[in-house]
């Protein structure tokens, strides 16, 4: 019970970090000092204490959109078994509920960003909803595949599929899996090569310009919303990676941190050696990602 | 014996067939026509759910009544499937009888209401008739009767060209649909032995079996709209008043899932292929009946492309089920059905209620066309929340009721691959959760657009500017009734999973509760759970973003943006249309421009005509008409020459006989 609300506090309040790590990589890669690993904690206290301007053309759903970025992946911590502790919520099908609740975010995301009759929101909700679309099915294919190996139907089982047996029996299908879902991470976090967080320029954003006219707290909301989605991603990723179940307390924590940050570089890593990808090619990136997981099922499905 | 839920449900139907008659006798344009038909119609679908209740919560009744036809008799059977099809029946077309008043009121249309408000009768009477049809002539003659009835739905302004032709490729479609059924229910008494839709051990060795099954898929697939059979969908949706275009996708499409299932319920074992074929069919429709809904700029159109999508999910639940049986596995067998029933009630409510509110934004605004909309929240608060309740339901999204049915589907898919054996029925199953999550995200696109286009940012035209108002009283009744029942649903997953679980118990013949009790309440609170959280969070949310200045939206400082700046549906949805254009096939037009300054005018157009009617069959009738009209020749119109032609004819095969 301890290591579990260690676990959730742990996710919970040190989400915004992950951020800063990725950030002081690319900015070591670059040869820069880069801002401190803590910066987003200041964003953030600055967000919550600034004045919030609204466009008159905006409705209640313009707010319903920051609500949602944060609600979702609460939810999602909450159904993900942490450090090889059980989830807080785990129930035959919980997987499904898990990229639900993705969804409905995006729904209301993008309407926010509708709200405005801005432009360039309108060109980043465009492409978020058409991105994601492609990456749902990824995401689906993989969690097929894992039920085929632990017999589970439900998150806690599936990611405790002891995964050194796993690892052993079908490293294929978990190497394709991982690799799916790292893609996966990558395109629904806006993050290079489909997304340049950096970028200022709104023709060639995706997320960002979302988010143009949501200002101060607003902003606030969906910034720590970014934060926790990008750390229940890189969670799912480290769970099913650590070939051992730790078995929870202080090991266990540990190891989650671990790769919670070795993500984090991962992530810095691939933003500083490439670019982004022109807006045509992202569709087939996506793709490729749905048949790579694809591949993990038929594989198991012989 | 006749028992009482029969008894009442043919109260119930007569009270709901009469309803438009005493309106015939009062004059045109009168308050009175609209009132008696509503109370009348109301009271009906009152009795006729209360009956439907009933037979959900007991026994089966048939009874028989001797008729001198070649059938012998006429059989009507009310059990727990028919039940469950029933309830949507008639809450649908109550709540519909109620939007109507605001709606079609007689005093705006003297010269149809009373024509609609008799059919709309009409049309309910015969779908509670095909559910309750115990032989294939009860059934049959239900089916012709809400066919017949469903054209002069279509066809209620029948001085408007579209909806004319929309009605006649309706009636054609529908007719093509009841000689295939005339077929299958042929070969079916060939089979069984009897008119009667029960079940039979003979079907499952008859060598019949498979053009049965086909026959099936066909006659009650081009009633549902599985692509590329749905050519009558999109148009007489689009044509029909709202509450009808309700009543066409929530319960007239379901009248072939009722079909199929009741067939499907005669089986005494089901073959693999026939899971396969549905959960292939299930997935065509559902992708490319949302891409081709994502490329319309016609509100109603789109949501009838959309019902198409809906029925291709539920044809995958079923679809899955069949594989589970095929397989022996009564727990996934039963979560497929008891999903794919499920949705056929979600369905029901969530598009109805689109339907409905699609309909209060085209009465105040005039025009179907997305693109001339827009802001349009702001004075229709009421319609654009019930818009977006609809919207978030259609997209399978928690807390609403689409998700809980998409959830048991994919759930079943999920729970094939814990199967020992590997082998094509589990890679069937497999392909459905991948393919729902495919279906639901582009759903989440098509909504995003469709409630921005035309609910948010600034009006778009005239269109949305003039005297627009939010829904009259008795169309807003009708739209919270079923936003309401979209929530309760949603939010008391386990009560509708059970209720969805009886009928497929009555399908299968079977008791399946033990073997999937636990996944079907699996869901059990979650969805009240979420609800709470995004309340707190929606508490907390408003206590920190208090608006402190209220300005323009950034538009770069520019200060002249206007509401043509915005992005529309169609450049929203033009990424996705262009991934998927092999299957939209849209229509472009590219004008070159010209120097620095191109002339006034020239604009980038597309459209989506329909692939399978626009693109393929229409070219093809148009192409025979041609070559059938070199007969004019002969065909000239002089009854004399006729007269020689038969001479010839005759001569001509004397002559041909002689010679053997």
């Amino acid at each position: 019970m301890v290591s579990s609300i260690a676990n959730l506090v742990m996710v919970l309040a040190f989400a915004p970090l992950l951020l800063g790590v990725i950030n002081k990589t690319k900015a070591l890669v670059a040869g820069r000092t880069g801002p401190p690993v803590v910066q987003v904690y200041y964003d953030l206290v600055k967000l919550f204490g600034k004045g919030f301007v609204v466009s008159r053309t905006t409705t209640w759903v313009f707010l319903a959109g920051p609500v949602l970025s944060v609600v979702a992946p609460v939810v999602a911590v909450l159904l993900l078994p942490l450090a090889g502790r059980p989830a807080w919520l785990s129930f035959p099908g919980d997987m499904l509920l898990f990229v639900a609740v993705f969804a409905l975010a995006r729904f209301f995301i993008a309407t926010a960003a509708m709200d405005t009759g801005s432009p360039f929101e309108g060109m980043g909700a465009a492409r978020e909803v058409t991105f994601s679309a492609l990456a749902e099915p990824a995401l689906l294919f993989g969690m097929l595949a894992l039920t085929r190996l632990s017999g589970s139907v439900s998150l806690t089982g599936m990611l405790d599929i002891r995964t050194a047996g796993a690892w052993q029996r079908a490293s294929a299908s978990v190497v394709l899996i991982l690799a799916s879902w790292f893609i996966v991470l990558l395109a629904e976090n806006a993050r290079v090569p489909f997304d340049d967080p950096n970028t200022h320029l709104e023709l060639t954003m995706i997320h960002e310009a979302m988010v143009l006219d949501h200002a101060g707290p607003a902003f606030g909301f969906i910034l720590y919303g970014v934060a926790l989605k990008l750390t229940v991603f890189a969670a799912l990723l480290v769970t099913l990676l650590i070939p051992a179940r730790p078995g929870g307390g202080a090991l266990g924590l540990a190891l989650l941190v671990g790769g919670l940050a070795g993500v984090g570089v991962v992530v810095g890593l691939v933003e500083s050696s490439m670019a982004r990808l022109r807006l045509v090619r992202v569709p087939q990136l996506l793709v490729t990602a749905t048949l790579l997981a694809g591949f993990a099922v038929v594989l198991l499905v012989r | 014996m006749t028992p009482t839920t029969l008894e009442l449900l043919a109260v119930a139907s007569a009270l709901v067939a009469f309803s438009g008659l005493p309106g015939l006798l009062l004059p045109a344009g009168s308050r009175a026509v609209q009132r008696v038909a509503t109370w009348c119609h109301v009271l009906g679908c009152a009795l006729g759910v209360s009956a439907a209740a009933l037979a959900l919560a007991g026994s089966p009744a048939t009874a028989r009544f001797a008729w001198p036809l070649p059938s012998g008799a006429l059989t009507f059977a009310l059990d727990r499937l028919s039940a469950f099809f029933l309830v949507p029946v008639f809450v649908v077309s109550g709540l519909g009888s109620v939007y109507g008043e605001g709606y079609w009121a007689e005093a705006h249309h003297p010269k149809n209401g009373r024509k609609l408000r008799c059919f709309y009768g009409l049309a309910t009477a015969g779908l509670a008739l095909v559910m309750v049809a115990g032989d294939a002539w009860s059934f049959l003659v239900g089916w012709e009767i809400v066919s017949l009835a469903a054209f002069f739905l279509v066809t209620t302004d029948q001085d408007d060209a579209a909806a004319l032709r929309a009605g006649w490729i309706y009636l054609v479609s529908a007719h093509a649909g009841t000689l295939i059924l005339f077929a299958m229910f042929a070969l079916l008494r060939d089979a069984t032995g009897a008119w009667l839709l029960a079940p039979s051990v003979a079907l499952g060795s008859s060598p019949l079996l498979r053009p049965i099954l086909l026959l099936a898929l066909a006659g009650f697939g081009l009633k549902a709209g599985v692509i590329p059979l749905h050519i009558w969908i999109p148009d007489a949706h689009a044509a029909a008043p709202s509450h009808v275009s309700a009543l066409l996708s929530g319960v007239v499409l379901k009248m072939g899932i009722y079909g199929l299932v009741r067939v499907l319920s005669m089986l005494p074992a089901y073959p693999t292929w026939l899971g396969l074929a549905l959960v292939a069919l299930g997935i065509t429709s559902g992708v490319l009946g949302v891409i081709l809904a994502l490329a319309q700029h016609d509100l109603k159109r789109l949501l009838a492309y959309h019902s198409i999508e809906n029925i291709g999910i539920i044809l995958i639940g079923l679809g899955v089920g069949v594989l589970g049986m095929a397989q022996h596995r009564l727990d996934w067998a039963v979560l497929g059905f008891a999903g794919g029933l499920l949705h056929v009630w979600n369905h029901a409510a969530f598009k109805s209620l689109l339907f409905y509110s699609a309909g209060a934004v085209i009465h105040e605004t005039g025009t179907r066309e997305i693109d001339a909309l827009g802001g349009l929240f702001r004075r229709m608060r009421f319609t654009g929340a019930a818009f977006l309740v609809g919207a978030v339901a259609i997209c399978g999204l928690p807390p609403l009721n689409g998700f809980v049915s998409e959830w048991l589907i994919s759930l079943a898919s999920f729970r094939a691959l814990t199967n020992a054996s590997g082998g094509v029925a589990m890679l069937g199953a497999a392909a459905a959760a991948p393919a729902l999550a495919l279906i639901g995200a582009l759903a989440v696109a098509c909504f995003v657009k469709a409630f921005s286009a035309v609910f948010l940012g600034t009006p778009r035209g005239p269109h949305a500017t003039r005297d627009v108002a939010d829904a009259s009283r008795s169309m807003r009744f009708s739209m919270g009734a079923l936003a309401l029942s979209c929530a309760v649903i949603g939010l008391w997953p386990n009560g509708a999973a059970s209720v969805s679980r009886r009928a497929a118990d009555a399908l299968l013949g079977t008791n399946a509760g033990p073997a999937a009790s636990a996944d079907l309440r699996a869901l059990g609170g979650m969805p009240l759970f979420l609800l709470a959280l995004i309340a707190v969070a929606g508490v907390a949310g408003m206590a920190l973003m208090r608006p402190t200045a209220l300005t323009t939206t950034w538009d770069c400082g520019y200060g002249s943006g206007g509401p043509r700046i915005q992005y529309t549906a169609s450049s929203f949805a033009q990424m996705l249309v262009r991934l998927f254009r092999w299957a939209v096939l849209p229509d472009e037009h590219r004008p070159r421009l010209k120097g620095p300054f191109p002339a006034a005018g020239q604009r980038f157009e597309s459209h989506a005509p329909d692939p399978a009617l626009d693109r393929a069959l229409l070219p093809v009738f148009a192409r025979g008409r041609s070559l059938l009209g070199l007969l004019h020749v002969i065909q000239a119109g002089r009854i004399q020459a006729y007269l020689l032609y038969i001479v010839v004819t005759l001569v001509v095969l004397l002559a041909w006989s002689w010679s053997w």
